[in-house]
């Protein structure tokens, strides 16, 4: 049912394969209580599907607005989540804790 | 990542065999080291290590910093007997995403009519075992009640290195399986391996309630590390 991390990079290669801009971001880091497990994948592709988490819904939304940009210019990148802060609408983990995440294009 | 390293990661998947992908966080060089060639990467101590425990993680070496992808195969969940409980939990653990397969040598138990989701082999399973391969991420379950097929099941998986063995029948039935075993040449800690009466205790009644406790130890037994270090 597609919810294992190595099926979700199956689907990655299927949908590259397709002839679709294709990201993978990857959980490297975790610090305090994060809701998924250094390891875990999110796949993207150029039109906005994708397919896995790095969270528990926190962050999806940001780190897929990030892998559009990898998508488009092919280089990797390092982001970083903690608590959302007071200045509204950045987004963070209401949980607490602080992750890693590494969005990389598949070529 | 480029697609190749993409693709033969999946086959190595699909060909039941575990790998790293080695990614340097830097300047994102990637390259994938199957098992087998673990010994000769710069890297191998932590391959190793990560490996072992089956975990993802960040190490440094020389002021770098990788990041290793660990990809351990699918498990499998192996059930002896084509009978009412494996047809409730075959489309259980498959949600659970594990790879069934379905064991039973009477022709009439073993259809794909009872069974749509999962490949069914009427065979003996001391005789097709061997080629189905018990790993060690492997679960095997016995849920026949009948000595004549579970026994020589169990024989084979006591033999492996499964990291479950689960076998259906009540506590008497148990010690009249463990005296069986125990001629047939098992010590104790053999014998200890299998859990019986199987599944976790929750008072199950229907199969879909056993097969529920059922997955549930398989879970518990899959996890146990996770759940010391957590």
């Amino acid at each position: 049912m597609l919810s294992t991390d190595t099926d979700i990079l199956k689907t990655a290669e299927a949908w590259k394969r397709d002839g679709r801009g294709v990201a993978i971001a990857t959980v490297v880091e975790t610090w305090g209580s994060a809701p998924r497990p250094v390891g875990s994948h999110l796949v993207i592709d150029d039109n906005t599907n994708f397919l896995g988490s790095v969270s528990g819904g926190c962050v999806e939304g940001a780190v897929i607005t990030e892998a559009l940009d990898v998508i488009a210019n092919g280089k990797p990148r390092m982001i970083e989540f903690g608590v959302a802060d007071e200045t509204a609408w950045q987004v963070g983990l209401s949980c607490g804790g602080r992750i890693r995440v590494y969005v990389e294009r598949v070529d | 990542m480029r697609l190749s390293l993409l693709s033969d990661l999946n086959a190595e998947r699909a060909a039941r065999r575990a790998a790293v992908l080695v990614t340097d966080v830097a300047s994102g060089e990637q390259r994938i080291v199957r098992e087998a060639e673990v010994g000769g990467d710069p890297l191998a101590q932590d391959l190793q290590e990560s490996l072992r425990r089956g975990k993802s993680g960040l190490v440094e070496r020389d002021d770098r910093q990788f990041f290793l992808t660990v990809q351990t195969p699918p498990v499998r969940l192996v059930v002896i007997g084509a009978v009412h409980i494996s047809q409730a939990l075959a489309p259980m653990a498959k949600d659970l995403d594990l790879d069934v397969t379905i064991i039973d040598p009477r022709t009439a138990f073993a259809t794909p009519e009872r069974f749509p989701d999962a490949p069914v082999l009427a065979e003996w399973p001391d005789a097709v075992l061997p080629d189905v391969g018990i790993d060690q991420y492997t679960a095997v379950v016995t849920l026949t009640h009948d000595p004549k097929i579970d026994d020589p099941a169990l024989t084979a998986v006591l033999r492996s290195k499964c990291f479950y063995i689960g076998a259906l029948g009540s506590r008497k039935t148990h010690e009249r399986r463990v005296q069986r075993l125990t001629a047939s040449g098992f010590n104790e800690a053999d014998l200890a391996r299998i859990h019986a009466p199987i599944g976790l205790d929750i008072g199950a009644v229907s199969p879909a309630e056993i097969a529920v406790s059922i997955l549930a130890e398989i879970v518990a037994s899959l996890r146990k590390e996770r759940r010391r270090s957590a």
